[in-house]
């Protein structure tokens, strides 16, 4: 494993030289270390670049890690991942992906996510996205994930790209049956001449299933982001979306949320504003004796946390 | 010291709100700013800490003219407002804020005697967000705590009373007495509560942009419950309230 993998392990997971738990890093497109656990098993899978997870039904606490890191121009990575989630187990998944270039050559990494939550599963799955270098070259990180939650199962989401990547397509596709809850939260950062455009496709076919949805983005310098998202509620359901987004210098937001209630006992909800800092928050922390920079840092810092 | 020269201003499409308004703020002292709805105080507050800029006139601060001083380095001087209207922020936290107001990261101890003060439970709001979930009375207290948590030489509150129980504003009042005893800067309070004006040094009534009266609390008490001018009609008014 190259230096620059392991700054980047740092970043984008909880790498300390080692994990705890199952995990697999893939270093440019190559396994660079795998250790599956009792109850967790990491195979090659056997169609397609990448791995088959198998988490064993009734597991408690444990943590599998499959960092992904592109440490050079050129390099292209396509990967498919499936995580086969076990009945009633209670897992954290965490996925980064961090992409360092020093060349004028463009890298990519593009990382096809399934989950199968068995019922009654919970998974906290966590993504971080870093893009790093002086490498003139276009960093892209581009990754789809699909869910398909039985009954009683909850994923929760935790995705964060804070700036480095310069261009992402984001997917994300869920279908839940009865009470299954999936919380997404998204935080999204943009700079210089950075896109980024986000898509959630959210079925809900079971009766009590349940959605909200959380994305806070911020588009400064000539960055743009495009934000879609699609909730159908095909049964008595929930579904909640927010979209909060603060664009500065000449950053540009298109927001579209669509809600679909296709059953007479979906409640569906969304939120979104867009919007420069307001000025009364920077002069509030002025107050405190912030420079405008500082109270401007300051808010987006909370704001993405 | 606190001095006021002339000060003048205008809204941005020149109605006059302050006219060649003056007044002094005596080191440790505790002046109560009132008078009716839209007579100038807010506006008063704001050319204080900065946030607007007068159209004519000076600002010293001790014998040292901060006119021309921004919002910053009136804070960093000492000078603290706290908003009538609090301002909300998704994603910082209660104890953020007010860690940002004081300067540093601050201890569970340090943080309960700043929120009880202001009649909050540290251990119940700390972790809260200070956005759109917190009720207006809770948003109203926090925004007087980030001013507590500041060493200040002067500070100004705008209307604290405002959408805070009966019950939380006696020990809101007990606050500002002990703010009071120990003051080692001054207080500048804008309120309409009389329980408030009479924990004052002294009081100034504000109306039409211009300082109608002032004079020692007692003084003033009497003549605003006695007299028949403008002065008792706005404390009328204000006792409605
Ligand atoms: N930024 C502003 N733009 C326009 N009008 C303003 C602005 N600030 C204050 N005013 C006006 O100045 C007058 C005094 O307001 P304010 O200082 O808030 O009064 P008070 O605090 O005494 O109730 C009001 O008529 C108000 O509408
Ligand atoms: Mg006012």
């Amino acid at each position: 494993m190259n230096e620059i993998t392991k700054d980047l392990l740092r970043e984008i997971s909880e790498w300390d030289g080692g994990f705890k738990g199952a995990y697999n890093i893939r270093e440019n497109g190559q396994c660079a270390g795998r250790v599956s656990s009792e109850n967790i098993k990491i195979e090659n899978k056997k169609d397609a670049p990448g791995l088959a997870i198998f988490i064993n039904p009734g597991t408690k606490g444990e943590t599998v890690s499959i960092p992904a890191c592109v440490t050079q121009g050129g390099v292209d990575d396509l990967v498919y991942n499936d995580f086969f989630v076990g009945e009633n187990a209670d897992v954290i998944i965490v996925a980064g992906c961090g992409i360092h270039t020093e060349t004028g050559e463009p890298a990519r990494h593009n990382g096809i996510h399934r989950f199968f939550l068995g019922k009654g599963s919970k998974v906290k799955y966590l993504e971080k996205h870093v893009g790093k270098g002086h490498g003139t070259g276009l960093r892209f990180i581009d990754p789809v994930t699909e869910v398909e939650m039985e009954a009683d199962s909850q994923l929760e989401m935790d995705t964060a790209q804070i700036g480095g990547v310069d261009r992402t397509t984001r997917v994300t596709k869920a279908k839940l049956a009865e009470n299954a809850k999936l919380l997404i939260r998204e935080r999204i950062l943009t700079e210089k001449d950075q896109t980024a455009k986000t898509e959630f496709e959210v079925e809900m076919n079971g009766n009590g299933s349940g959605v909200d949805l959380i994305s806070r983005s911020v588009a400064r310098d000539n960055s743009h982001q495009a934000y879609h998202s699609v909730i159908i509620g095909n049964a008595p359901c929930t579904g909640h979306s927010e979209c909060d987004a603060i664009i500065s210098e000449n950053g540009k937001v298109d927001a579209a949320p669509e809600l679909h209630a296709r059953d007479n006992d979906a409640a569906l909800i969304h939120e979104a504003a867009i919007g420069k800092i307001a000025g009364e928050q920077i002069l509030k922390l002025r107050t405190l004796g912030m420079t405008e920079e500082e109270a401007e840092a300051t808010i987006i810092d909370g704001f993405l946390s | 010291m606190l001095r006021l020269e002339n000060i003048s201003w205008s809204t941005p499409d020149g109605v006059g709100v302050l006219k060649d308004l003056s007044l002094e703020v005596p080191d440790g002292k505790l002046i109560v700013i009132t008078g009716p709805n839209g007579g100038g105080k807010t506006t008063l507050a704001k050319i204080i800490a900065g946030l607007y800029q007068q159209d004519s006139g000076k600002i010293f601060l001790n014998d040292q003219d901060i006119t021309n001083l921004n919002v910053t380095d009136r804070a960093r001087l000492g000078i603290s407002f706290a908003f009538q209207q609090p301002v909300r922020f998704k994603g910082i936290s209660v104890r953020k804020l007010i860690e940002l107001a004081a300067g540093h990261p601050m201890p569970m101890d340090q943080l309960c005697d700043i929120l009880s003060k202001v009649g909050l439970c540290a251990e119940e709001y700390i972790n809260r967000e200070v956005n759109a979930t917190l009720s207006g009375g809770e948003i109203k207290r926090i925004e007087i705590a980030t001013v507590l948590a500041r060493h200040s030489v002067l500070t100004v509150f705008d209307e604290p009373e405002a959408g805070i129980d009966l019950w939380s504003f006696a020990n809101l009042i007990k606050t500002f007495e002990e703010i009071r005893k120990n003051l080692n800067g001054s207080i500048v309070i804008i309120s309409h509560q009389e329980r408030i004006l009479r924990i004052a040094d002294e009081i100034l009534i504000v109306a039409d942009g211009t300082v109608k009266a002032q004079g020692a609390s007692d003084d003033m008490m009497s003549k605003l419950e006695c007299s028949s001018g403008v002065t008792a009609k706005c404390f009328k008014q204000e006792e409605l309230f």
